[in-house]
């Protein structure tokens, strides 16, 4: 197939008011919004409706619902995300996301979510780490199932009641299944549609619409050791610097601490934070839980410092300390880490994660199921009778597309974004829970900020024919390379994946990171150039030469943020700058295109917190993470600006 | 620990299509899915397979193992002798796309006929109260990911595509057992499960509980007694007798 042959084709076209681009937990919420808001919504999904990562979410979705422990409010779910995040996060988002979650659990009832229930007949609560009280609303350890079914099953409820009214289950929300997006399309600097393929048949589609989602997710497919599918190749990174918009916090990635670490083809996958919500304790090689000698300065008094304390919570969490190893993640990451280095590690470089000396197995069967299933299917370990070998693996990337937070929008008129793709919200490092909820509250936000947007529009911009030319030339460029005999995309996606994991990984160095970033640039001359055989039907290794480009500039962006912070906080940890600095959790990197495979690096001020949410903190907490100068004077008296 | 294992993979299109053999390198702890994407990265780079998750948590990745209907992520490669010959082909119920990835709409179009979950018009969001054990039988059908190795191995559409049409399959006939069983659905379900959705068709077979990776007992807690629930409907005199003398023909306090 040549490429000259391939741009006489026809292409498919669609016009809609909306595009969602991802069908996890944020882009199928926009969805909903934006067709309750009365717009022509398409789903655009790389795989099958209902397969999306969101389902490998396994603890629970945090909302200050209090069910569990009425002392939980929305402010100490703020301060705890704050917190956790090491306050650099977007205040205004993490405020929004405190206080909008338990209405967005509640609503999913309303779909038909059927919770795990408190013995009064409410939503249960689970302890995680980082969250001072119960927060979790959960089904087991498969809550991000039930998430994305209840919204799958909510989107049909929708097409159902429009087929009523209308004769057609599509005549408002359309499902393109197995279909990727590679282009975004700009008129007079507003968004004005996107491009893409069918994977099955290799065709293109066009779609014309004043307004995307982006609901992309993450980026893990980038490292070699992660818990995330092959879906997670950055693309709506990468299709929102293409189109011109901003990446911010690209430095944080989040190292799930408890990730299977044999056998190795599962090295990587999800063991999740219930195990130790649930009263998992971790040990070393020595049998000793050494969780207790990494509690770091800023979180010294909070958390127990004997295991008799640690011990006494799980019975009276009110008069009790939590024990360590419900530290938020990164601390827990970087603490099995050093263990293994030390030389304390499991034979296969991880640690050991108890809980059949603290459950039953019955408790473990109801509470840790798929855990269960797991560990005895993958790695024929019975986790009700022994420990289970975890380590670090790469989970999910705190930065993303910087949007407005009330509506969602990007720098670029008609562009938004929600979820794992867009940044601020968690800071420097996520609260585990916390991602199912701010998919459902900003993937919501979205959907209203796209509609409204589109409202607000005189005329809608028009597609340039050029443009779509030129994005299909794109996509056929590893076609047209065949003929000059380029490498195999599976070799060169290796060799990335190795240069991330090794270079900018859990530990950064200077001199690491610039020999990486030296080898991505090579990598990016290859990946230009890689060739594929077959046609254009499900071929995975044409799919896999364009998410390849995407993934590159993704990497460039994390690599060259990484470099340039230099201090460690959160998911960004430096050997050569091992502390945290206040000077620097004023400072945002922000991250643009410039040209297809290069990045171009800025500092941006963060903007102050508001007095109102300054004052939930004690002033003691605030200095260690803020400079005088920003504390100096702020005590704030009056409630200006209070909401 | 690693050895050359024989694969012979269905690769093909829906026009023609042949097993390929392949000499292929396994290490140990691997299971099929791993062996497939090493086909991938070396002789195999077009064969076209469905994943995503690799835990079994997603159901993409269904395929027929040595004739078996398996998700290959959770197939170990130490279930076989290492001479032996391991055969993957597509799900054999559904029209092929290319190689392992077959056209799976139809449980699409049959998920959107089942009427969605009815909320009760009197609760507003927040006020929900149920208790666990009640919630428990219907989590126990929503613990489904949907890797349709259920609706694939039915012999009710197996191999009779005559059925499809009037037939939503284990997977759906378990959806609206699961609503039926919702404490606080508000619709009545049972005349359309028989009526509209073929329960009928189901002579309990449990082939379904057979290929189920998450070990759902789809047969004996969601087919049988919605069946039950069903002839109790039918035949129930006080129903019977109420529906003729109130002319009730929507019974909701029918609802159980």
């Amino acid at each position: 197939m040549t490429a000259s042959a391939a741009t006489s084709e026809e292409i498919e076209h669609h016009t809609f008011d909306v595009v969602v681009i991802g069908a996890g937990g944020a882009g199928l919420r926009a969805a909903i919004e934006a067709r309750l808001q009365g717009k022509r919504t398409a789903i655009i999904t790389k795989s099958l409706f209902g397969k999306a990562h969101t389902v490998m979410a396994e603890g629970g979705c945090a909302a200050a619902m209090g069910n569990v422990n009425p002392n939980d409010n929305w402010k100490v779910h703020f301060a705890d995300t704050m917190r956790g995040g090491k306050f650099l996060n977007n205040w205004r988002m993490a405020e929004l996301h405190a206080k909008e979650a338990p209405d967005r659990v509640w609503e999913l009832e309303t779909y038909g979510a059927l919770f795990d229930r408190t013995p009064d007949g409410k939503i249960s609560q689970r302890n995680f780490g980082g969250h001072t009280y119960p927060r979790l609303a959960h089904v087991g350890d498969r809550t991000g199932l039930e998430l994305i079914r209840t919204l799958q099953q909510k989107i049909v409820s929708l097409q159902q009641e429009d087929h009523a009214a209308t004769g057609d289950y599509e005549s408002y929300i359309k499902v393109f299944h197995e279909t990727t997006i590679t282009e975004l399309f700009k008129t007079d600097g507003r968004i004005s549609g996107c491009f893409g393929y069918f994977r099955p048949t290799g065709k293109f589609v066009r779609f014309d619409a004043p307004a995307i989602v982006l609901a992309t997710g993450g980026v893990g497919k980038s490292y070699s050791v992660t818990s995330n599918s092959w879906e997670y190749t950055g693309d709506g990174h990468a299709l929102a610097l293409r189109a011109g918009a901003t990446l911010i916090n690209m430095e944080f990635l989040q190292f799930h601490p408890t990730g299977m670490v044999w056998p190795p083809s599962v090295k990587g996958i999800l063991v999740t934070e219930s195990v130790r919500g649930d009263g998992g304790v971790l040990r070393n090689s020595e049998g000793k839980r050494f969780m207790f000698d990494y509690i770091a300065d800023v979180f010294k008094n909070l958390y127990a410092t004997t295991e008799e304390e640690a011990d006494r919570w799980y019975t009276d969490p009110d008069n009790n300390k939590r024990p360590p190893e419900l530290l938020p993640r990164d601390e827990v990451a970087r603490a099995i880490n050093a263990e293994v280095k030390a030389g304390r590690g499991s034979p296969h470089g991880g640690v050991y994660l108890d809980v059949s000396t603290r459950l039953s197995p019955e408790q473990i069967l109801k509470r840790l199921p798929s855990m269960y299933h797991q560990f005895k299917e993958l790695a024929d370990v019975d986790i009700t009778k022994e420990p289970m070998e975890v380590g670090p693996t790469c989970h999910y990337v705190m930065g993303g597309i910087e949007v407005d937070p009330d509506t969602g929008m990007s720098v670029v008129p008609g562009l938004f974004a929600a979820g794992e793709c867009s940044g601020g919200m968690h800071g420097s490092n996520r609260l585990g829970g916390n991602s199912l909820s701010d998919l459902l509250v900003f993937g919501r936000r979205c959907g209203l900020g796209a509609a409204q947007y589109v409202d607000g529009l005189d005329a809608r911009p028009q597609v340039q024919e050029a443009d779509v030319v030129t994005a299909t030339e794109r996509a056929l460029l590893p076609f047209t390379t065949a003929a000059e005999g380029g490498e195999n995309p599976f070799v060169v996606h290796q060799e990335l994946q190795k240069t991330m994991h090794e270079l900018v990984g859990i530990i950064r160095k200077a001199d690491e990171m610039e020999l990486a970033l030296k080898k991505l640039e090579d990598i990016a001359v290859r990946a230009r150039t890689v060739s594929v055989t077959g046609g254009r039907a499900f071929n995975p290794n044409w799919h896999l030469a364009l998410d390849l480009r995407n993934m590159l500039l993704v990497s460039m962006c994390v690599a060259k943020a990484a470099l340039e912070r230099k201090e460690s906080r959160g998911g960004h940890t430096r050997d050569d700058y091992p502390v945290m600095d206040p000077e620097w959790r004023k400072v945002l990197l922000v991250c643009s295109a410039e040209g297809e495979d290069n990045v171009r690096l800025e500092r941006k001020e963060q903007v102050p917190m508001r007095p109102d949410l300054l004052d939930l903190f004690e002033m003691d907490e605030l200095k260690k993470y803020f400079t005088g100068e920003e504390l100096g004077g702020h005590r704030a008296t009056a409630q200006e600006g209070a909401k | 620990m690693s050895y050359w294992a024989r694969f012979r993979v269905w690769r093909g299109d829906s026009e023609k299509g042949e097993l390929v053999d392949y000499p292929v390198e396994v290490n140990e702890g691997e299971v099929v899915l791993d062996v497939v994407h090493r086909l991938q990265q070396t002789e195999a780079p077009d064969l076209a397979v469905r994943w995503n998750c690799k835990a079994g948590k997603c159901g993409s990745c269904s395929m027929e193992i040595n004739g078996r209907p398996r998700l290959a992520c959770m197939t170990r490669m130490n279930t076989f002798a290492e001479d032996e010959v391991v055969t993957i082909t597509p799900l054999r119920t559904f029209p092929v796309i290319r190689d392992l990835v077959t056209d799976v709409s139809f449980n699409y179009t049959k998920a959107r006929e089942v009427p969605a979950f009815a909320p009760p018009p009197d609760l507003k969001p927040g006020e929900y109260r149920m208790q666990q054990v009640d919630v428990e039988r219907s989590q126990e059908f929503r613990k489904c990911i949907e890797c349709y190795l259920c609706q694939n191995t039915c012999h009710v559409v197996r191999d009779h595509e005559e059925n499809k049409q009037h037939f939503a399959g284990p997977r759906y006939l378990m959806r609206i057992a699961e609503l039926d069983m919702h404490p606080l659905d508000a619709a009545d379900r049972k005349r359309a499960a028989q009526e509209e959705h073929g329960l009928g068709f189901c002579n309990i077979t449990k082939c379904c509980t057979e290929v189920c990776p998450e070990n759902i007992k789809i047969t004996d807690n969601a087919l049988i007694p919605l069946k039950e629930r069903v002839v109790d409907r039918k035949y129930d005199p006080l129903i019977w007798l109420g529906n003729k003398i109130f002319k009730r023909g929507d019974v909701r306090a029918a609802k159980q």
